[in-house]
């Protein structure tokens, strides 16, 4: 077992996990609560990487990234080093990547709360912060876990995005996916089955974990 | 003194309404669908022009323009000194009452804030509903709760839509009388829809009278709703 890959995976699930949740809460209630037609090319960009293969996302992140445009010239500046093949790049990567995973439940949720509770909040002088944070955030907190669990997940799951920017440089991108991958490129299956059970076993604890909120609320 | 003037498309509806209401308390009445929630949203600031809405005209309430769509002004909701309460009493259910009428008061410093909450929940009967949950509450109870919420933070304009509908007659008659004293002590004008004419005999009321989005007549009770008294007594009367 690869401790090293696990407790960079950790990490980086975790680091995403909280960034996407700093923007997917506004973003989701942006398109929730806002108004105009804007707001239909702003949810197709956000929904983008759930339909983009995760290799072309990586590679328009890198060449992005890279020497060879002004963002990537200007982070290098900033950083001192190129985002590329950084834990840092791997964590923009991830947040872009998983995105939708955070968002969607989140729009989903903020939705499904009666537009009447909004207009009367808006009536008692609430600004839209103080409708987000007081409103619905508290009433979606299902949704709010649930966009938190799938983050989480889907980035512990990644592997395009990982590979083209990142690459594998152990203790800064190596993530148990891609040791996963390694193992079996070198025919070591017993490790590979045992990376393997321990990101099943991950993803069902924490699928099952949701499931038995959504019980618990129908109950 | 509530000033408009307003030609708005909600879809296929359309309403037009043009009329001053200086009385402390306006009955709009009309059936369903003649246009009241719509006018009293549109009041309140809660519908702008969208994808199928359209909305032209000019709300002022006393000395301030609230919507002037000629001049592209249009104050948002919390800014217009309205409080709208509808027979749905939309209270937040993850707060208690108490957090709910206090929640139009976070302006205000702690003590006062509690002190008007309780003076609001005084008001419509419900002190001892403080601590209770939206979802412990009956509709009557409910309803007054948001009476109370849409009350403490001091609004110029009242927009009442049938609000006492979840109300026993007897609960009804008893709040209506106590808030009628309560809102003309305190300067808030009142403007009330409503599809049941007792509620504009009983209160006697300046009426505007809504006919398919169009103002049909306004004046007082009595000669605007002639027919209608003719009607109910029509059907008390014997057979």
């Amino acid at each position: 077992m690869d401790w090293q890959a696990f407790a960079l995976t950790l990490r980086l699930a975790t680091t995403t996990t909280a960034i996407l949740l700093i923007v997917a809460v506004p973003l989701a209630a942006l398109l929730v609560l806002g108004r105009g037609r804007w707001l239909a090319l702003l949810e197709a960009l956000a929904a983008l990487p759930l339909v983009l293969p995760p290799t072309v996302l990586g590679f328009f992140l890198l060449v992005m990234l890279g020497p060879r445009t002004a963002v990537g010239r200007g982070i290098t500046a900033l950083l001192g080093h190129p985002l590329a093949f950084s834990f840092t790049g791997l964590v923009v990567g991830s947040v872009i990547y998983s995105l939708p995973f955070a968002v969607q439940p989140l729009v989903a949720g903020f939705a499904a709360i009666g537009p009447e509770l909004v207009d009367a909040a808006r009536l008692l002088g609430a600004s839209s912060t103080r409708v987000v944070f007081s409103l619905l955030v508290p009433l979606a907190r299902r949704s709010l876990i649930t966009a938190a669990v799938l983050s989480f997940l889907h980035t512990v799951g990644e592997f395009g995005v990982v590979l083209m920017l990142g690459g594998d440089i152990p203790g800064a991108t190596r993530t148990l996916s891609i040791v996963l991958y390694n193992q079996v490129e070198n025919f070591d299956y017993a490790a590979a089955n045992h990376t393997a059970a321990i990101l099943l076993a991950l993803s069902v604890t924490a699928l099952a974990a949701i499931y038995y909120m959504r019980g618990g609320r129908r109950a | 003194m509530l000033e408009l003037d307003l030609n708005a498309r909600r879809g296929s509806f359309h309403l037009q309404v043009k009329c001053r209401f200086v009385s402390n308390w306006t009955v709009i009445f009309g059936h369903s669908g003649a246009g009241k929630s719509t006018l009293l949203r549109l009041l309140a600031g809660l519908d702008r022009n969208g994808t199928n809405n359209a909305l032209q005209g000019r709300i002022a309430l006393d000395e301030s323009t609230l919507t002037d769509t000629a001049n592209g002004v249009w104050l948002a909701p919390g800014r217009r000194k309205m409080a709208l309460v509808s027979q749905y009493p939309s209270l937040f259910p993850h707060l208690n009452v108490e957090a709910n009428v206090a929640y139009g008061l976070s302006a205000m410093e702690w003590s006062a804030r509690a002190r008007r909450v309780t003076e609001m929940l005084e008001l419509v009967d419900a002190i001892e509903l403080a601590n209770r949950r939206p979802q412990d509450l009956s509709g009557g109870q409910a309803q007054r709760v948001a009476l109370a919420r849409a009350l403490a933070p001091a609004p110029r304009l009242l927009l009442l839509d049938e609000p006492f509908s979840a109300l026993d007659g007897t609960a009804s008659d008893a709040l209506v009388d106590r808030l009628q004293i309560w809102l003309r002590a305190n300067n808030v004008q009142t403007v009330i829809a409503t599809h049941d004419a007792t509620d504009a005999f009983a209160t006697a009321a300046e009426v505007a009278l809504l006919r398919e989005g169009q103002l049909a007549a306004f004046g007082p009770a009595v000669d605007v709703l002639k027919e209608e008294r003719e009607r109910i007594v029509g059907r008390l009367g014997p057979h």
